[in-house]
């Protein structure tokens, strides 16, 4: 049987006024039925496009390339309407502002039946049943009292909690969910999350979940990509990747974590430079201005794939100075002042 | 879906929505000069002191007095009877002008905002074409091609409230359409059209209404300027505009004849000003959430 999503070297290209931009280069992945997979990398990497171009809502002045298979079916190839049979039906979605990914004018039974009605045709009484039921399990209390207040009555993770609802109405086989607590304090994060993954295993669904944050991913996915510049960097299942982390970018990524031992006045580490502008981004590896191993070879090609562990990848032809860096315990290598050092 | 959520939309029992309207002064001024408007066409329906329409050439241009509470015009009928029964015209003109500006306009803005691209374009500078002709010109042209008469220059005045409806449909439509719940439903697999009427329209719901009386008040002077010219309504039916342009010929012996339908069209005008300014303030959330 084939995955329930499989991505091949999907390319989202952007036509801005400065020119075209490589949102997403050449990503690839698989995500079998009922597994979890995490998608981190700072702002502007192409995380959120990854997801768009899956649901299909990327906008207008992008252009796709590459495939996206959900269960065996072409996705890329399919119209507007036949996509909106597969949105919030087959692909259900939660996004980052619970605040606003709700209307203010309509109430949340309302919104939450939508999809019932809208995909499998439940009368208004049914689905309004159904969609009390769906509160409930999200965890609003008093869901047959309060089906029919507005989102405004309702705190921050209450109405991520009724985002969810609406995304699992028609019990999807996949769940996105793109940066889902970012907006959420830290307490509320950790329930909402904790609600997604036992949602996930009860009803059975895939889930990409999408963060910056490298503590939600190590909760809640068995398997994450490490994403740069439009680029899946490195590869592989989370404890694998926590452990044995190659990539010079994840380094740097790990390196800027605080850390509870951290003292007070240290100053965190940091990756130099900025994100490369997705218009002009240059030929070869994305993170090559930016990393402490770079070579002029890093600037040539962009670099293959590289099996490090067990179904472990890393996109890097210096993965051995990586290495040897590492085992002379220089792992902050990647700070302002070993960067200096290097010639 | 229905009319519920839309009517929902509008913050009409919001908490305090109605005390915060007795306090504010144009809203209560403009809703009780547009009742006072309302009240005096469904009046003349049932009562008007004389008929209109009967001529007494023994009794004409008579001051004010006990019998003709205004006095009577140049063929003698009272002019009480006609400002009752002008207020009729008005109200019809508005109505169906804007009416017709309102449906066919917010159709056009929200397929502009829910299509973007080029048919978008084609639809603004329509819009941009109705937009190059004042609309009393415009009006005169259509009255010109099809002939006079109320129908015709309710048509004319309909037409003209077409592009400025789109315009801001549009306008507003294109605003709603970038938030995130928009996104939202259309991750839940929603098409264009359910999107535009279930969540665009009711969000530019009070817009709109805060338009259409403001938009109401210029259809009554644009009556009144077309029956002033002949091109709008037709005698014998009584409007404010024809009683304007009847006693401009007798303005230096009576000339209260033009001062009377002056100051009920400028009252009309006043009172639908007054209240889409204070809907306008009343719908503004960010005020709400201020007291």
């Amino acid at each position: 049987m084939s995955p329930l999503l499989e991505v091949r070297d999907l390319q989202v290209k952007l036509q801005t006024h400065r020119g075209a931009a490589l949102a997403v280069r050449d990503a690839s992945f698989t995500l079998e039925r009922g597994q979890t997979l995490g998608l981190v990398g700072e702002s502007g990497c192409g995380k959120s496009m990854t997801a768009m171009a899956l649901m299909g809502l990327l906008p207008e002045n992008a252009q796709i390339g590459g495939s996206i298979r959900f269960d065996g079916e072409e996705l890329t190839a399919k119209s507007d309407g036949e996509m909106c049979e597969i949105r919030g039906n087959r692909i259900g979605m939660i996004f980052q502002e619970p605040m606003t990914a709700l209307n203010p004018v309509h109430s949340i039974g309302h919104q939450v039946a939508e999809p019932l009605r809208l995909h499998r045709k439940l009368s208004a009484s049914a689905a309004r049943k159904e969609a009390i039921a769906l509160l409930d399990r999200v965890g609003i209390p008093e869901a047959a009292r309060r089906v029919d207040a507005y989102p405004h009555q309702f705190s921050g993770g209450q109405r991520q909690r009724i985002t969810i609802a609406m995304a699992l109405a028609c019990g999807p086989d996949l769940l996105i969910a793109d940066e889902p607590t970012t907006a959420l304090d830290v307490t509320i994060q950790r329930q909402i999350l904790e609600l997604i993954g036992e949602l996930v295993a009860e009803r059975g669904m895939a889930l990409l979940l999408i963060s910056h944050d490298l503590g939600v991913i190590a909760q809640n996915v068995a398997r994450m990509l490490v994403m740069y510049g439009g680029s899946v960097v490195e590869s592989g299942p989370t404890p694998e990747v926590f452990a044995h982390r190659m990539h010079p970018y994840t380094l740097g990524l790990f390196a800027a974590r605080p850390g509870l031992r951290s003292q007070k006045g240290q100053r965190l580490a940091m990756i130099p430079g900025t994100v490369p502008e997705l218009v002009d981004l240059p030929a070869g590896c994305p993170f090559a201005g930016r990393c402490a191993f770079t070579i002029p070879e890093c600037h040539v090609t962009v670099p293959p794939a590289i099996e490090v562990g067990a179904d472990h990848h890393a996109r890097c032809i210096r993965l051995d100075a990586v290495a040897a860096a590492k085992q002379l315990a220089l792992t902050p290598a990647l700070s302002q002042g070993e960067r200096e050092q290097q010639p | 879906m229905s009319a519920v959520p839309v009517i929902a939309a509008l913050p009409l029992n919001a908490p305090g929505f109605w005390r915060r309207a007795a306090r504010h002064h144009s809203f209560v001024l403009g809703a009780v000069l547009t009742l006072l408007l309302v009240f005096t066409a469904l009046l003349s329906f049932v009562w008007t002191p004389f008929s209109p329409y009967d001529v007494d050439m023994a009794a004409k241009m008579m001051p004010p007095d006990a019998r003709h509470w205004l006095g009577t015009d140049a063929y003698g009928r009272d002019i009480v009877s006609l400002l009752l029964v002008g207020a009729r015209a008005s109200i019809a003109v508005g109505l169906i002008a804007v009416g017709i500006g309102l449906v066919i306009g917010t159709a056009f803005g929200l397929l502009a905002a829910a299509e973007r691209g080029w048919v978008e374009e084609a639809i603004m500078r329509l819009a941009d074409f109705g937009f190059a002709f004042p609309a009393i010109l415009s009006a005169i042209m259509l009255t010109a091609v099809f002939g006079g008469g109320m129908v015709n220059a309710i048509i004319a005045i309909g037409i003209y409230n077409i592009p400025t409806f789109a315009r801001i449909t549009r306008a507003s439509a294109n605003a709603v359409w970038s938030r995130e719940f928009i996104l939202a439903a259309r991750a839940c697999g929603k098409g264009k059209l359910a999107i535009t009427m279930e969540h665009v329209l009711p969000n530019i719901l009070s817009v709109l209404i805060v338009q259409a009386t403001i938009r109401f008040a210029i259809a009554i002077l644009a009556e009144a300027a077309l029956s002033y010219l002949g091109l709008g309504t037709q005698p014998p039916q009584p409007s404010w505009g024809r009683m304007l342009s009847e006693a401009q010929t007798l303005l230096f012996q009576s000339p209260m004849l033009a001062v009377y339908p002056g100051v009920a069209i400028a009252l009309a005008v006043l009172g639908l000003n007054l209240l889409g300014d204070g809907l306008s303030d009343l719908f503004d959330p960010r005020l709400t959430r201020k007291r």
